[in-house]
């Protein structure tokens, strides 16, 4: 399947947020974020640390709300649907947006039920030994597990546990897949695995993925925002310099920001 | 200056060749110090064993396993049967684990739960805690006195609409296996509590958000992921819990009634292996004197195999880990 940057698809927003900004209490971790996701593309969040990427990507799943304190101003919409109104079940909302984590997390099960505890609890009607196979062999996992299924979860090494964790989120089905540092915790070998299975997820997921390593960004992402982070009462506030195709972002940003990031001149 | 740097010198390599003999003397003699000690309470065991064993010797020998399964119990004959107070120590036993587990394990997620403030929860389970704090004699007393008259309404009303059930059958008369079960119940309770709670408190927090995400709900967070995580320790608790129930003496000898007889009722009086011996010793003759000491073997080989299974079963749950 080959996507073309000029085809229509490219146009249709998933998920959205208008003037979006986070606080801690009374702290604003991060000020009025404006942007698009765009279905079926992977999204690269970039920028230094602390400046809220990962505070950002929970908001889109409602992940936030299991922090005390935390608080969300402005839209945000997923397929035009506010995420936040009053008659959104956030448990429904992360059905359909999952997410993966920076360390792997697999639960204290074997494979076999790690991957078919969420089909469990959103009562998934279909063959379970089918679904199990399809979302490993997605994860590219299959060949590595398939003699042990019955085995602890926990008995993986540290890469095949975070395409677990990978395959754990895509056998509920979501629409989006959302990926905090995924592979900060991997060696090279499974970090470039999990590059290629994105490139082959994006064909039926959306996903947006947190990283440090722009190389990373670049060889997977199709949009890349940068975010930044400014001093302000309380602590630094976040917000969002610029989101523009990866290419582009790299080679051609807008702002001078963008630019002593990505050229490495800039803390 | 230079004289000076001489003697630091001189007295860094004091410090090295010194080193080795008192610290390494001490060191060793630490070893073999708590080589002693731990040795030392081996042999307490083996030697308190072996005593009990010699001098139940002359029961084992006369009355052999026919004393497991017969139920007369009469001294002036020398005739005596140990099962209404085996049934009576496991019955009791269970039937508090029945009421304690279910509640010890709902209060125990409830306090690792966010459900209240933390000031809350701590005042809470420092509450908890006073409770396996007060001494047995203590809730003895209590039972005799506010429990059992507060509870005989119910036992009276449990007799005769479930009465066509053997377990509650009989004429109810206040002291009995159920009234042991409910006050050994609150004893147990806070062991059971204290240790899961802090089994899932312990549990990583990454484990709960990787359920979230995924779509689950609370409880099913909780039933289908956290407990599971959790359960060696919570085993582990009702295990611990379950050999203090069955030893319970005090408690057990003031509230059960002490009737040397089989019944199968629960609110029929009856007797535990603990409270027979706590009620006979004293005037016991030289032949009773053998069989109590029978009678507590058995029971000390029934704790140890239940600590032997809790073992097993934590150990178990942890390879799953
Ligand atoms: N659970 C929390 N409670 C309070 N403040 C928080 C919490 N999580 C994050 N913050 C604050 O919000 C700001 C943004 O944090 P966030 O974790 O989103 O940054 P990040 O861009 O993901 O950083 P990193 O690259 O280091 O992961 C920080 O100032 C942080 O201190
Ligand atoms: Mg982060």
């Amino acid at each position: 399947m080959v996507y073309d940057s000029a085809t229509a698809v490219e146009t249709d927003t998933i998920i959205r947020t208008e003037n979006t900004s986070i606080y801690y209490g009374d702290f604003k971790a991060v000020s009025g974020v404006n942007l698009d996701i765009y279905r079926n593309k992977v999204t690269a969040f970039i920028g230094p640390s602390g400046c809220g990427k990962s505070t950002v990507l929970r908001c889109f799943n409602r992940t936030n709300d299991l922090i005390p304190g935390c608080r969300v101003e402005g839209r945000v919409t997923f397929h035009g649907e506010d995420l936040y109104s009053k008659d959104i079940d956030p448990v429904q909302v992360r059905r359909r947006i999952g997410m993966v984590f920076q360390k792997p997390n697999p639960f204290p099960k074997s494979v076999y039920d790690n991957i078919a505890y969420g089909a469990r609890i959103n009562r998934y009607p279909g063959n379970m030994d089918e679904l199990v196979e399809r979302s490993l062999r997605r994860a590219s996992l299959w060949d590595d597990v398939k003699d042990k299924l019955q085995a602890s979860g926990l008995s993986l090494s540290g890469g095949q546990q975070q395409r677990l964790c990978i395959a754990r989120a895509i056998a509920v089905e979501p629409e989006v897949v959302l990926m905090d540092e995924p592979c900060s915790a991997l060696d090279p070998i499974s970090t470039l695995k999990i590059e290629e299975l994105m490139n082959d997820l994006k064909q039926l997921y959306t996903i947006i993925i947190v990283t440090h390593n722009m190389q990373q960004a670049t060889r997977v992402a199709d949009y890349t925002a940068f975010y930044n982070a400014q001093e302000a009462k309380g602590g630094k506030m976040g917000y969002l310099v610029e989101v523009l195709p990866t290419d582009e972002l790299f080679n051609n940003p807008k702002e001078q920001s963008t630019k002593d990031y990505v050229t490495g001149r800039f803390g | 200056m230079s004289s000076f740097a001489g003697e630091s010198q001189r007295f860094t390599k004091q410090m090295i060749s010194k080193r080795n003999s008192p610290e390494r003397i001490a060191d060793q003699g630490f070893f073999w110090l708590t080589l002693v000690m731990a040795a030392s309470v081996a042999l307490l065991l083996i030697w308190i064993g072996l005593q009990i064993f010699t001098a139940a010797f002359p029961a084992i020998s006369t009355y052999g396993l026919g004393f497991l399964t017969s139920t007369t119990w009469n001294p002036v004959s020398n005739v005596y049967g140990l099962l209404p107070q085996i049934y009576g120590t496991l019955v009791s036993a269970l039937v508090a684990l029945l009421i304690a587990v279910p509640l010890g394990v709902g209060v125990a997620v409830f306090l690792s739960e966010d459900f209240i403030p933390y000031t809350l929860r701590d005042a809470i389970s420092m509450g908890i805690e006073l409770i396996a704090a007060i001494p047995s004699v203590v809730l003895g007393l209590w039972g005799i006195f506010v429990f059992v008259p507060f509870m005989r309404p119910f036992y009276t009303f449990l007799n005769s609409t479930l009465g066509w059930i053997p377990l509650f059958a009989g004429s109810p008369r206040g002291f009995s296996l159920l009234t042991l079960s409910l006050v050994l119940s609150v004893m147990i309770m806070p062991i059971i509590i204290s240790i899961s709670r802090g089994t899932l408190n312990q549990l990583p927090p990454e484990l709960r958000l990787g359920a979230m995400a995924l779509g689950a709900t609370r409880w099913e967070t909780i039933l289908r992921v956290l407990i599971p995580a959790g359960l060696s320790g919570i085993i582990g608790s009702v295990m611990l819990a379950l050999g203090r129930a069955m030893g319970e003496t005090m408690v057990a000898a003031m509230l059960v009634g002490n009737a040397n007889r089989l019944s199968a009722s629960l609110l029929d009086p009856g007797s535990t292996i603990a409270s027979l011996i706590a009620s006979q010793f004293a005037e016991a003759g030289r032949v009773q004197v053998q069989v109590l000491m029978y009678a507590g073997l058995v029971l000390m080989f029934m704790t140890l195999v239940i600590n032997i299974v809790a073992e097993m079963i934590i150990k178990k749950f942890q390879n799953i880990e």
